[in-house]
């Protein structure tokens, strides 16, 4: 009996303790939110279609971006891939027949939930319009909107994600099977494993902030606002000391992901597979010390500037492995282009665009022109949706069978793959020359010399709605009509692969027991 | 604690797997603390003088008093957890009680003080009326009653836990699994403690320093 049939009443759910339906309730929350921050896109992207502001006001527009970014970060990449594709598989993964901590587990997408309900309750209200980042002192002295309520919603939802982090934590130091030593554990679980501890040290730093940040609002005492004795910086750098290592809980799951599906569908084992975990681990370390790159033009000491360009930089060696690993990987293999492979080939294609890019902002000088420009959003969105959200949607795919049980359609799949891979592009690649160009973000209007790339982005960001909408049809179909799937319909390795699917709600019949090295896919690999 | 069943574990799992989960909880909540450090820190560098001179306005005498009552209340603790592990059930549960009733004596000097402060003046954004230095006494004594008021909040989570522990403690029998209760909670006890041992003079001894 699968974990599916193990109750099918809605209070089954919404009690369970099992971290497999915890995913799939996770994966409907993150989904809804997806939308709503995706309606926003959709409506800044209408508006740039012209010079003029015609569409909407000024303070809508800055609502509308300040809703998309709050949305979509905290609420949609955070825990996107962690919580849903992590929670269902990390444990499987290491042949474990659950969390460490079950309750801390369904407590965690709770204290989501909640938070999700500020925002929503924010967004009803009125709306934020500080931007995602909330900068002092505007948004603790000036902005006439809802920024404590939106900040709350943002406190509250990190602490699912601290309790996530800790689980996975503690589930993969103390709930591996025997034999599941470290180094032969799935990168997957490596890059859960080092996302993990971003959480836990770095959203601990964003909740007091933002405590400081509603303490100063409310009672007009603060240490942020300049008028009141306090330093705009320090919030800076409490806000980026978070929001840079942010970017790794958002970027390294996704790596994780695209290991699994590229070793599969090249039939060969992970090239350098070693060095594929200690650059995972090092893009988490580095990732504590380069948060200083957003504040070149902030004023901050010129030599402190100097130190984190040259950090940045580094973070591009651990980065460079991987894409150079995971090309050595397809090197020579049996390539097939399934659907999950052309979302992880078009991950490695623009999350280098995007890595290539960040080493432009990186730079202090070529910073100084591109601060605030749409080459910094072009740049980010290739991380976070050419990045993130390629892989997670890949992983969707590739574990689509898994979690449950039916195959989708292959050809709707690899469509959709190319839609959102073309739609992307369209969108995001104009925003780069824009930005050289010298286009501001967070502006309504924009000089008519911009439009031409102004009305690609935007055609480019109709393509993309409809590739995102795509796999909600076909997925939603398979779910009912999809042909059975097997235990491995991927013939893949790992012990996810070794159960039914879906799993029984033990995951395993009998406890498993590991003694070889991961993604054995050529039979001449040797023992460990 | 709940945690997921193993198959078939050494006796000592539970009770490593519960305490690394402690101490990642509280890699956390040093974290967390550490957004006012560092807002501390910003003050203290940019204003050395002033924020001596505000500290002159704390009560060092109950804030001494209250770092004694909290250091004993770690030292029953302590007991608790050896007693615990000699499965010592009536004993650890009275070490609890005292432990609980240092805890809200440390909560009570607290609000003793609060209240003073309230009656001086020195509450910022809600009855503030010092006037020498007052942006940096402002800044000052806003820090300290964050970092005192989220301290006082940890502290009475760890009372309302420890008396929970100490009531489902009442009667046998004493599995294992209670006496890495008392070790875990034993941790955070102690964790809250330390935060006041660096509380204390960043607040009240600063004074001291100018």
């Amino acid at each position: 009996m699968s974990y599916l049939e193990e109750g099918f009443t809605l209070r089954s759910w919404l009690t369970t303790r099992d971290h497999k339906r915890i995913a799939i309730l996770y994966a409907i929350a993150i989904t809804a939110f997806f939308f709503v921050g995706g309606a926003a896109a959709t409506i800044i992207r209408l508006e740039l279609a012209t010079p003029q502001g015609d569409l909407v006001t000024a303070d809508t527009y800055n609502k509308l971006f300040t809703l998309h970014g709050v949305v979509m970060v905290w609420f949609f990449l955070i825990p996107s891939i962690p919580a849903t594709l992590g929670n269902f598989l990390l444990p499987i993964m290491i042949g474990a027949r659950e969390v460490a901590f079950p309750r801390l587990n369904i407590l965690s997408w709770y204290i989501y939930v909640l938070g999700g309900i500020f925002v929503l309750y924010t967004l009803i209200v009125g709306g934020v319009d500080t931007g995602w980042t909330f900068y002092t002192p505007f948004s603790t002295m000036f902005s006439n909107t809802h920024v404590v309520e939106a900040a709350i919603g943002v406190f509250i939802v990190g602490f699912s994600s601290i309790l996530t982090g800790l689980n996975f934590i503690v589930t993969v130091h103390r709930m591996r099977a025997p034999g599941m030593t470290w180094f032969r554990m799935p990168l997957f679980v490596w890059a859960n494993y080092a996302t993990s501890i971003i959480m836990v040290l770095a959203t601990p730093v964003l909740a007091m902030t933002l405590v400081l940040l509603s303490a100063e609002r409310i009672l007009h005492v603060g240490i942020f606002d300049p008028a009141l004795g306090g330093d705009p910086l320090l919030f800076q750098h409490l806000f980026w000391f978070y929001s840079h290592p942010a970017v790794y809980i958002m970027v390294l799951p996704a790596m994780g992901v695209v290991s699994e599906i590229i070793t599969c569908f090249a039939r060969k084992r992970i090239f350098g597979y070693r060095f594929m975990c200690y650059a995972i681990l090092g893009i988490a370390g580095f990732g504590f010390l380069v948060w200083g790159h957003h504040m070149f033009v902030s004023g901050q000491s010129m030599y402190a500037g100097m130190v984190f360009s040259m950090l940045s930089f580094m973070v591009a060696v651990p980065s460079a492995i991987k894409v150079f690993n995971w090309t050595a990987t397809l090197y020579k293999g049996s390539i097939v282009f399934t659907a999950p492979m052309l979302y992880a080939l078009g991950f490695v294609g623009l999350f280098t665009i995007g890595g290539m890019t960040g080493l432009y902002l990186a730079s202090i000088a070529l910073d100084v022109h591109l601060t605030d420009t749409y080459f910094v959003i072009a740049h980010f969105h290739y991380i976070m949706v050419g990045g993130s959200v390629m892989a997670y949607l890949g992983g969707i795919h590739y574990w689509w069978p898994k979690v449950t049980g039916r195959m989708y359609n292959e050809a709707w799949g690899r469509m959709a793959a190319i839609i959102i891979f073309a739609g992307f592009n369209l969108t995001f690649f104009p925003q780069y020359i824009l930005g050289f160009l010298g286009m501001p973000r967070r502006y309504h209007e924009y000089p008519p010399e911009f439009q031409v790339l102004n009305l690609f982005s935007s055609a480019g960001a109709a393509v993309l709605a409809v590739g995102y909408l795509l796999p909600l049809v076909y997925l939603g179909w398979s779910l009912f009509r999809g042909p059975r799937a097997s235990a491995n319909p991927w013939d893949a390795r790992g012990l996810e692969w070794k159960t039914s699917s879906p799993p029984p709600k033990d995951n395993f019949v009998a406890p498993p027991q590991v003694d070889a090295v991961p993604y054995a896919y050529n039979p001449e690999v040797p023992p460990a | 604690m709940s945690v997921a069943a193993p198959e078939i574990r050494p006796a000592a799992w539970r009770e490593q797997t519960v305490s690394l989960g402690m101490w990642v909880f509280l890699a956390t909540e040093l974290m967390f603390f550490g957004g006012i450090f560092m807002g501390y820190l910003y003050l203290r560098t940019q204003f050395a003088g002033e924020v001596a001179q505000a500290s002159r306005h704390t009560h060092e005498w109950l804030g001494t008093l209250n770092t004694a009552i909290l250091l004993t209340s770690s030292f029953s603790m302590a007991l608790a957890v050896r007693f615990s592990q000699l499965a010592r059930r009536e004993t650890v549960q009275r070490l609890l009680w005292v432990t609980a009733a240092l805890g809200a004596a440390f909560l009570a000097v607290k609000f003793i003080e609060y209240a003073m402060e309230w009656h001086e003046g020195l509450v910022p954004g809600l009855h503030f009326t010092i006037v020498e230095n007052a942006r940096t006494t402002a800044l000052f004594f806003f820090l300290y009653f964050l970092a005192t008021g989220v301290h006082a909040l940890h502290l009475t989570i760890g009372i309302i836990t420890v008396l929970w522990l100490s009531w489902r403690l009442r009667k046998p029998p004493f599995p294992d699994a209670r006496a890495d209760d008392v070790e875990v909670l034993g941790l955070y006890w102690h964790f809250v403690d330390a935060v006041w041992i660096f509380l204390y003079p960043l607040f009240y001894l600063v004074s001291l320093a100018s």
